[in-house]
């Protein structure tokens, strides 16, 4: 049986019928753009980036949430697909590839970045792991910012700009489209674009999941040595997670490239891997709907508190005393602090018939 | 001859921060089983609680010689890391000791960037200048090797601290204490240690330990800064594990000879690899040897723990 986890997942009170809910999602997801270009462009553009955020969070999710496998710097996969990008379509090298060549090959060499990450760390477990995938991501970060001499590769710390945006089938993402009148603005249409990502990478996850490889995944998240002995090849379904989740990294990383038309070392920081993280915890390890949800609610984060924590500090103390990106760090900490204090298994637990009760998390 | 003397130097001095550092790291894992994550934060909070004394202090009393506001910086400093510390443990993973393994290290990461977040607030984003308490004017013992009193300083302060945690663990009644809760939590407590006492004592050692190595780095780069604990701390967490992680003398050597290693590699780098990488990849060496390490000898120079167990 193939069971609906956003069902599962809700407490019982909360929970429409199953034939009510996924309509009201799929209509929820295509309307969402156009009440936010209601209350204005900018808010568009925080959807934009939430879906390449969701991307991300179930690409993590998958190496952390489904096989158990802390990694601290996922974020450098999301780096090598949009250098991939950056590199194979601007005018920085002076090559200007399609995206359905530079797209897969960004995505390729994240897997690969992610076999070469997983290969030696198999041995590792837990907290090792975490510090070897962290040391990585530095590594990445200090090998982009240091690499404009003696040959100029990255361009350093002030990055690569003037990137080509998404072209499909001729259309240019980056203008507004002009269909017999109407203006549709270039972020309506890259908004699309990502959520049709999303929506393939949410089918395949959770195809993923249900097969014998998610189950295998879960197998040696709860117990490895349990896992091996039933036969599990655990070091290749280990390598698989790892290139997998590598994968969507990249896919995310070339889209992000691609909309913002600039990248630099700065948007990889380890800080950026720990707000992934974040999204994961706080919506609910393992659970692809609390991941999707809290990827939305941190990306929505910054923006909600730029709009409502600043008037509210400014009509109660007179001025601004903690800056929205204050806040939001402080948020985010104690997020991650007292989610594991108190609900460990996120907003929207997962809870599959292979989970043992007492171990969610594990 | 001369630049080999004074990277040995240099290394010497960073090599011993580290290891002061890794103490914590290691002290903790010994205990816990748990890499507090925090733990190079706590560097940053000493730095910077110890400069706000120094600052408040020097302009309240002019004219105070620097030895009098170094001391009061590390007597406030040293409290205030403890405090700190205590806490963390208490409110961050005291609760959470039988979860599973993810939690507490999640949680770990959650206090790293809480104090982060918190130093940003009180302190700001700005870099501070810390000021010269101890010498830094050169002196020339040989020709071609430069040695400031600081950098004495700073050696001679770090081995005290070293020698004085090992007779602390290995003669008086806390560190048999800490030894075997290290060994056995639960045998220990049938023994009638108190294992949650034992557990925050060690975090309070280890937090003081990491209030003074905030002060000496700071000395040293004559900087403080919010997120300045963040790459110390991962390079003493290297150190630790590089010397058996749950191993109080590996700690000490894995922090020398890290602090050697990255001395010398700034140093060669750019013959060893023809010009192509220079010395702005000095923090490459930590994490390279971290992942070697854990490939080749998992087990550390000085351990007999597997790190499979982790």
């Amino acid at each position: 049986m193939t069971t609906n986890s956003t069902a599962l997942a809700l407490p019982a009170s909360f929970a429409l019928d199953r034939r009510v809910q996924r309509p009201l999602v799929i209509l929820l997801a295509l309307a969402a753009p156009l009440i936010a270009l209601a209350m204005g462009k900018s808010w568009v553009r925080v959807l934009d980036f939430a879906l390449l955020y969701v991307l991300l969070a179930i690409g993590l999710n998958l190496v952390v949430g489904f096989a158990g496998l802390l990694d601290l710097g996922y974020i450098a996969f999301y780096a090598v697909g949009a250098y991939t990008w950056a590199f194979l379509a601007s005018p920085h090298f002076g090559i200007h590839l399609p995206f359905w060549i530079v797209l897969p090959l960004g995505a390729a060499f994240a897997g690969l970045a992610g076999i070469a990450l997983g290969f030696p760390t198999l041995r590792l477990r837990g907290d090792y792991l975490a510090i070897v995938t962290l040391g990585f991501g530095e590594i990445i970060r200090i090998f982009m910012n240091n690499l404009n001499q003696p040959i100029n590769i990255t361009n350093g710390p002030q990055g690569i700009d003037s990137i080509d945006p998404l072209t499909i089938a001729g259309l240019d993402l980056s203008r507004d489209l002009d269909l017999f009148g109407f203006q549709i603005s270039s972020l309506l249409l890259y908004y699309y674009a990502f959520l049709a990502c999303v929506v393939f990478a949410l089918i395949l996850v959770r195809r993923l999941q249900i097969s014998r490889i998610g189950r295998a995944w879960a197998a040696i998240r709860d117990d490895e040595l349990a896992a091996k002995a039933i036969g599990i090849d655990t070091r290749m379904m280990k390598l698989l997670a790892f290139a997998l989740g590598a994968t969507f990294g990249g896919v995310s990383g070339g889209l992000f490239a691609a909309f913002q038309g600039f990248v630099s070392p700065e948007s990889f920081s380890l800080m950026e891997s720990i707000v992934v993280l974040t999204m994961i915890v706080l919506g609910g390890m393992g659970n692809l709907a609390g991941v999707v949800v809290g990827a939305i609610m941190l990306t929505a984060l910054p923006e909600v508190l730029r709009h409502f924590a600043v008037p509210m500090q400014m009509a109660l103390f007179g001025k601004t005393l903690l800056d929205p990106e204050v806040l939001r760090m402080l948020l985010l900490s104690l997020a991650m602090i007292v989610m594991m204090l108190v609900r460990p298994a996120g907003l929207l637990p997962a809870r599959t018939r292979y989970a043992h009760r007492d171990r969610r998390t594990a | 001859m001369e630049t080999f003397l004074q990277q040995t130097l240099n290394g010497l001095v960073s090599g011993s921060i580290y290891a002061l550092v890794a103490l914590g790291y290691t002290m903790v894992y010994g205990i816990l089983g748990l890499i507090n994550f925090a733990h190079g934060d706590l560097l940053m909070v000493g730095a910077l609680v110890a400069l706000q004394t120094v600052s408040l202090l020097s302009a309240a009393v002019p004219g105070l010689h620097p030895v009098i506001l170094l001391i009061a910086g590390v007597a406030t400093a040293v409290p205030v890391c403890m405090a700190v510390g205590y806490l963390i443990e208490r409110i961050g993973y005291r609760r959470l000791r039988n979860a599973p393994r993810l939690a507490p290290l999640i949680t770990a990461i959650g206090v790293s960037f809480l104090l982060q977040t918190l130093a940003m607030i009180i302190w700001g984003r700005e870099f501070h200048v810390f000021p010269q308490l101890v010498s830094t004017s050169p002196m020339e013992p040989m020709a071609g090797v430069v040695v400031s009193p600081l950098q004495i300083f700073t050696i001679v302060v770090a081995f005290a601290l070293m020698g004085g945690l090992m007779l602390l663990v290995n003669k008086s009644r806390l560190g048999r204490a800490m030894r075997a809760t290290a060994e056995n939590h639960r045998v220990a407590g049938l023994m009638g240690i108190n294992a949650n006492g034992v557990i925050a004592a060690t975090f309070i050692i280890g937090s003081g330990l990491a209030a003074l190595a905030g002060v000496l780095f700071a000395s040293n780069y004559a900087i403080a800064h919010y997120a300045m604990g963040f790459t110390p701390g991962l390079k003493a967490f290297t150190a630790a594990v590089l010397g058996g992680i749950g191993n109080l003398p590996g700690a000490m050597v894995g922090g020398l000879v890290l602090g050697l290693v990255e001395s010398f590699g700034a140093g060669y780098i750019e013959h060893l690899t023809f010009g192509f990488l220079n010395s702005s990849y000095q923090d490459i060496f930590a994490f390279v040897i971290l992942g070697a390490v854990l490939i080749f000898r998992p087990s550390g120079l000085l351990g007999e723990r597997v790190a499979d167990r982790a």
